[in-house]
């Protein structure tokens, strides 16, 4: 059996996820050059906020079909909110700070964030089991693909397409455009950048949160410290696209994804290199990446080469 | 606007620092009640309080709160009144060391239970040792930690006041192999572990004793325990043909593990060691886990008469958590230091002598008790003499004992 095809399947979806987490980096480094460290915490409070509508609010036994939608809808809410509420009260009042300083705070709301689901979320001090789609999986060639894979396969490109049409069409798209390109030129053209940079964490929060239902019905469980290695993933791949760029922050993703899982299905097969295959070292191989492509193009696979603002 | 700025981080500075004192004095007003009568000894308790293996540390907490409970209530040793010291160790090694040493700082501590992680308990055996602090673990399974780093070969004991309830891998291992290559006629076995001192060292020895038997190895791969997809491994195992899955770790990862193998199309059991035998992993590995097997160390905590109070004085006692898979192997590490503390007080005419924590070390070699998993005394490593082991396969949703017995070489 040729199992190339279902790794890179396997890739994609993974790599699918990083790329929804990716695009909240990119965006709001994009406009006020913040790398938003407590990102992956916004993924797991919408991971949760989608648990909290199925089992809280929905009666038992509602069907997926119409709990998906609910649900989803839940965990946008609680992530758009939680992400809001961070740049008001977190970042805001920093943002003529040294850049350092908005920084230590990202990393230090990232500990924070963890630790009030881990203290106040119902028994959320180990994984909780999120809801799954019924159905078995279904079989294209010698590919499987699960039911829950099927959200995040179809989920990922729209949400991609609306997010590019959001951003060059309509006004506040082409506002955040200006603000990233210069934001004091753009305030005196009249673009209000202070609810610009909302909207970018917002946005950015929402598709956190598709990811992390996704992440749910892929995995089957959510626990309170899941956003962290995904958030950093995640970044990384936001960097191996080109940090700023939307299309990177997916391309990127599904890059860094890909280059996991065949490192891990194929480098131990090359001979001298078993030591050095393996999951454990899939993360090695998928620096060894970054690195390679940032050597070549510093700015990142689709990234522009701009003028460091410093 | 750059002034408020520092101003507001000198203030979380400040904040931080004020927080980081009152955690450091706590220390400062224990064995205030000492003084009045009766002497206050401190169990401590190191386990995961927090994180993905806290179902397990709660468990060791709780169970060893209630051994001193039940000593207390029956004023077991005259005069003495027990207390539980629990640190949350993470199940790092770094935070374990920590809290060892903030341990024997406490000159109230004569005993330790845990930890957990056979991980930690490397990083924690030496600072016990040269304080002569006695440390008892309920769930440690890795054969180094009492025989020396060549027990294959030679079994050297490198520390004195380490002892475990717990049975090894050198026998949980074998005994796995055995049962899968003899009794479910398993032949093509693939073996994963997470690469950590538990994991590594159960598949290491699982492995040995499978090629042995006759069985065949079809593919070997390290997980990484931070990661929650194992799609590529789920494809590799399939290619491989293999009829069983070992995997050497905890339930955290051998849950999605378990589910991910099956979702990609090879329907055979993973095997496991008494580190994914918890409720957590079938609710973790979801229906499609039926058939998954476990050995854990000794006979089922349930089934034991000796463990019937046990059971029922832990529900009485109204605790939050399951006591999970080593709250019988942790009430009888508490149990076993507060035998070997009896025994120093009795000796010593019923009082504490100065140097406490070496008598207790000593006085534990020799202590012999019946316990919650049956009889409880340790050999000349440290180990647990108590050498029986079950075997539990998922059934309807919960662990069920399938078989026990003795691993004998």
């Amino acid at each position: 059996m040729n199992e190339l095809p279902q790794q890179l399947v396997n890739g994609l979806l993974l790599g699918s996820m990083y790329g929804l987490v990716a695009i909240g980096y990119t965006m709001v480094y994009g406009i006020v050059q913040l790398i938003n460290f407590a990102h992956g915490e916004i993924f797991m409070t919408g991971a949760f906020g989608a648990l909290t509508v199925y089992v809280y609010i929905l009666p038992d036994g509602t069907s997926m079909w119409v709990a998906l939608p609910l649900m989803l809808i839940g965990a946008v809410i609680v992530s758009v909110l939680v992400a809001v509420g961070a740049e008001r009260f977190a970042y805001r009042p920093l943002r003529t700070a040294p850049r350092l300083a908005p920084l230590i705070t990202a990393i230090g709301l990232s500990l924070a964030l963890q630790q009030a689901v881990w203290a106040w979320y119902p028994e959320a001090k180990s994984a909780r089991t999120f809801p799954q789609i019924p159905g078995g999986p279904f079989h294209i060639g010698s590919v499987t693909i699960q039911t829950g894979d099927i959200f995040l396969l179809a989920a990922a490109p729209i949400s991609m397409a609306v997010l590019a049409y959001f951003v060059m069409k309509t006004r506040t798209g082409r506002g955040m455009q200006a603000t990233a390109q210069d934001p004091d030129t753009a305030k005196l053209m009249g673009v209000n950048t202070d609810r610009i940079i909302v909207v970018a964490f917002a946005l950015g929060a929402a598709f956190a949160a598709v990811g992390g239902v996704a992440y749910g019905l892929k995995y089957g469980q959510i626990d309170f410290r899941m956003g962290f290695i995904l958030g950093l993933k995640a970044f990384t791949a936001a960097v191996l696209g080109g940090i700023g760029n939307i299309y990177g922050a997916m391309i990127g993703g599904v890059v860094l994804g890909i280059a996991e899982t065949l490192a891990t299905a194929y480098i131990s097969d090359i001979p001298g290199m078993d030591k050095f295959g393996s999951q454990t070292w899939a993360d090695v191989w998928a620096f060894v990446l970054l690195i390679l492509v940032l050597l070549f193009r510093p700015q990142g696979l689709l990234g522009e080469r701009v003028a460091d603002r410093a | 606007m750059r002034q408020r700025s520092l101003i507001a981080i000198t203030a979380a500075l400040a904040a931080g620092a004020l927080t980081l004192t009152a955690c450091g004095s706590r220390g400062g007003d224990k064995g205030s009640d000492s003084g009045k009568g009766g002497t206050t000894v401190t169990i401590g308790v190191d386990a995961p309080l927090t994180g993905d293996l806290s179902a397990l540390g709660l468990g060791i907490k709780n169970s060893a709160d209630l051994a001193a409970k039940t000593a207390n209530k029956k004023n077991y040793v005259k005069g003495v009144t027990f207390k539980i010291e629990a640190r949350d160790d993470q199940a790092q090694p770094s935070a374990g060391q920590q809290n060892a040493t903030a341990l024997v700082a406490d000159k109230n501590v004569l005993g330790v239970v845990g930890p957990l992680n056979s991980s930690v308990a490397e990083s924690m055996q030496k600072v016990f040792d040269d304080a002569k602090l006695v440390e008892v673990s309920p769930a440690n399974t890795g054969p180094s930690l009492t025989q020396g780093p060549d027990w294959r070969t030679k079994k050297v004991r490198t520390y004195k006041s380490y002892f475990r309830t717990a049975t090894t891998d050198a026998i949980q291992g074998p005994f796995a192999a055995q049962y899968l290559y003899n009794d479910a006629k398993k032949k093509k076995v693939f073996v994963i572990d997470d690469k950590k001192t538990y994991g590594a060292g159960l598949a290491g020895t699982f492995t040995d004793e499978f090629k042995k038997l006759g069985g065949q190895i079809v593919g070997t791969e390290h997980i990484n325990p931070d990661a929650k997809d194992f799609s590529a491994i789920a494809t590799e195992v399939k290619k491989s043909g293999a009829d069983v899955v070992y995997y050497g770790g905890e339930y955290p990862q051998a849950g999605p593990l378990s589910k991910q193998i099956k979702a990609a199309g090879s329907k055979i059991p993973l095997v496991g060691g008494d580190g994914i035998y918890d409720p957590t992993f079938i609710k973790l590995a979801g229906a499609d886990s039926t058939g998954d097997l476990a050995t854990s160390v000794g006979a089922p905590v349930e089934s034991l008469p000796s463990a019937k109070q046990f059971v029922a004085d832990y529900k009485a006692a109204g605790y939050k958590d399951e006591y999970a898979a080593y709250g019988g192997y942790s009430y009888d590490s508490a149990w076993a230091i507060i035998e070997a503390v009896k025994k120093v007080v009795d000796d010593n005419g019923g009082k504490l002598p100065s140097d406490a924590r070496a008598k207790v070390t000593a006085a534990m070699q020799n202590v012999s008790f019946d316990g919650v998993t049956g009889k409880v005394s340790f050999d000349e490593f440290g180990d647990a003499t108590n050498k029986q082991l079950t075997v539990y396969a998922v059934k309807n949703g919960a662990w069920a004992a399938e078989k026990s017995g003795t691993y004998t070489g």
